[in-house]
């Protein structure tokens, strides 16, 4: 079951494509507010988790939920997958509560962070919602899920940028057994569903031997409601694809070796995942956004900064990590081209463009 | 960092429920909406009892889609070391107070097809809050609920109006008993059961349905410990280079952040693990008072729980 968007792009939200013709690129702004993830000269794996509070003004810190000029286009693209697969949204039968749960979190965050596009106006169970970038407007009762075109998980994430997987908590760790899965770097909604954290953290690899997901399942599983938590992933995708899933790799798993000295400033995008984790209230579930931003090698060689530190950071990673995160061929055309960029001079602390 | 979300609220009711329990309303005092909570959740409660700061966790018992405040019911403890005393003599309707936003360590599994809830005491007031959960999303649920006396037996009578046959109770002074046997062999395929009162009851209570062949899945209780009260007793505190004294009446948590260190804690009842701390030496006793550390973990004395553990000896040495 589908919503009924009406995208209305002007004058706000860039028209554009993550699939075929890939026409998607970041203006100067986005640029400038990418979350590049590093924040110094080497990467290793690391519960790199901090508080999930308003940050900087302008960044895709400063709200709860970062709406940003690939909005509607990331939708229009989020419903032509779910048209080919259903299965990349699924809620096992208990986790309704925590799907209503999460349509409150963004329902009253996004109204309050952005009333110029999200209206949501409350009379006790009675709520009345608009959506003016995506035109919708609906007439729902909270907790009924017969008032809505799907169920609540679904329709809400169906107008929020990231993937969501929400996660019962019991017996001492972590059910992944609900979500909405569109933007992954590939992975499987449909294969980890009803697995607990070690499960579908099986393939990782090094950071089980560093007792990093030991570590991470406490710190989850200690996440309060009012508190929430983020932390940054990365990975490299050529083209600018959204949905590298298992299920399409036929699609997308050549077009890694399509990358060539010529082309790969503009093929080559760091793809960086903001993953945030808040405690539910009402089901004591969590639930994980996991918001997918992507920057090709051109538009990230425009900061000196960046240039510099991602040359070095790609150089010196572990071959494992490069083999996991799926560039290991591609690691000497990528080096030898940001090597370019890299003068050798010391970079400044922190993540932020200089 | 504790990072502990507060709330800032004022005491909008106290009712004496009977000659044990007060019932205490709190509202936010920025009169906005209390956060939405799960059945079974409870708040830590700030106290400023002279020079002492306590911040002990109750129940939230109202009913979670209610957001215009929360309550919760304090049974009165003589021989405990002050924080029920306080709340019955100086907490009274329009003081300021600070709570924290919920936590919940005892929730409803919502796969289960029934829910068995076993009451003892003042155990009650984590399932008013679930059965008003469940009632709300047509939850099959059976309440079995023992007290000393009718007087002593808070809320009853509301309940059996309520939920009428979903309400069993059963009274200490008129030698009845909950018929455990039957009620455990007698429950549909996908049952959980809860249990929350007196200690001796959730042992009787486990014991008995682990003989049974109960999943432990199927298992839940909450039990908090009250720091108990014991001998002073002093301790370094070496990642803050600090020496403090712990009083007979004070745990050794509230210690530490009387020393104005910020340490992690969730529930301060010995049993979600958030506080754990390394001991870096050791010359003298531990008292582990928690149900955190695993047998092997208390005899090597390398972790503490400072929320209820104590120390008797000549040195103890934290990692804090």
């Amino acid at each position: 079951m589908g919503l009924d968007l009406k995208p209305n792009f002007q004058p706000n939200f860039r028209d554009e494509t993550f699939r075929e013709d890939f026409t998607f690129f970041n203006s100067p702004t986005a640029i400038k507010r990418f979350p590049f993830p590093f924040d110094q000269d080497s990467y290793m794996y690391a519960v790199n988790m901090e508080p999930h509070v308003p940050g900087r003004p302008g960044s895709v810190f400063e709200h709860t939920f970062d709406v940003d000029e690939h909005y509607v286009a990331e939708m229009r693209e989020r419903a032509l997958v779910l048209a080919e697969d259903p299965l990349r949204c699924q809620s096992l039968p208990h986790m309704t509560l925590a799907g209503w749960d999460l349509l409150e979190l963004i329902m009253g965050t996004k109204a309050a962070d952005y009333p110029q596009w999200f209206e949501l106006h409350r009379d006790g169970n009675r709520w009345h919602w608009i959506n003016h970038p995506l035109g919708i407007d609906q007439h729902f009762t909270f907790l009924d899920d017969t008032t809505l075109p799907c169920g609540p998980m679904e329709y809400i994430t169906r107008q929020t940028q990231g993937d969501f997987t929400l996660q019962d908590q019991r017996e001492d760790n972590l059910w992944m057994e609900a979500g909405m899965v569109t933007t992954q770097a590939d992975w499987s909604l449909d294969f980890d569903i009803g697995m607990h954290f070690f499960e579908w953290h099986a393939p990782v690899p090094l950071a089980h031997e560093k007792g990093i997901f030991v570590r991470a399942l406490k710190f989850l599983m200690n996440v309060r409601h009012g508190a929430p938590a983020r932390r940054f992933n990365w990975t490299m995708t050529v083209n600018p694809l959204l949905d590298t899933a298992p299920e399409t790799y036929p699609k997308w798993g050549t077009m890694r070796t399509t990358v060539t000295p010529e082309n790969v400033g503009e093929k080559l995008h760091l793809r960086v995942e903001l993953q945030t984790f808040f405690r539910l209230p009402r089901s004591n579930a969590l639930v994980f956004p996991i918001r997918c931003y992507l920057i090709s090698f051109n538009e990230l060689v425009t900061q000196p900064k960046w240039a510099r530190r991602l040359h070095r950071v790609i150089r010196d990673l572990p071959a494992e990590l490069a083999t996991y995160k799926g560039f290991i061929g591609n690691r000497p055309i990528m080096v030898d081209w940001l090597a370019k960029y890299d003068d050798g001079a010391p970079t400044s602390p922190g993540i932020w463009p200089d | 960092m504790s990072g502990v979300a507060k709330i800032e609220v004022t005491v909008a009711e106290v009712v004496e429920v009977n000659p044990m329990i007060k019932r205490f309303r709190f509202v936010r005092s920025d009169g906005g909406a209390m956060p939405a909570f799960s059945g079974g959740a409870h708040t830590v409660v700030e106290m400023q009892d002279g020079p002492t700061r306590r911040m002990n966790p109750y129940s939230l018992m109202g009913d979670p889609a209610d957001r215009s405040g929360y309550e919760i019911s304090v049974r009165r403890d003589e021989v405990g070391r002050g924080g029920s005393l306080y709340m019955h003599r100086h907490v009274s309707q329009g003081m300021a107070m600070v709570i924290s936003h919920p936590v919940n360590l005892f929730p409803l599994d919502l796969r289960a097809r029934k829910h068995l809830l076993l009451a003892g005491g003042i155990g009650i007031t984590p399932f008013l809050a679930q059965i008003a959960q469940l009632s709300a999303m047509n939850g099959r649920f059976e309440l079995h609920y023992s007290a000393r006396t009718p007087a002593l037996g808070a809320y009853m009578a509301e309940l059996k109006a309520r939920h009428g046959d979903r309400v069993h109770l059963y009274f200490d002074d008129q030698k009845q008993v909950v018929p455990l046997e039957n009620l455990l062999t007698g429950q549909p395929l996908g049952t959980h059961l809860y249990i929350c009162g007196p200690k001796g009851m959730i042992t009787w209570v486990r014991t008995a349905a682990e003989l049974a062949g109960w999943p432990s899945a199927a298992l839940h209780h909450e039990e908090f410990l009250a720091p108990p009260v014991g001998n002073p007793f002093q301790v370094s505190l070496q990642a803050s280079g600090k020496a403090i004294t712990v009083a007979g009446h004070q745990s050794l948590l509230e210690a530490i952040e009387a020393a104005g260190i910020d340490a992690p804690y969730l529930c301060r009842g010995g049993a979600c693990g958030h506080c754990e701390t390394d001991v870096l030496a050791c010359d003298g006793r531990i008292q582990h008072n928690d149900h955190w550390l695993t047998d092997e973990q208390k005899a090597s004395d390398t972790k503490i729980m400072p929320c209820v553990s104590r120390f008797e000896g000549h040195s103890l040495v934290l990692d804090r």
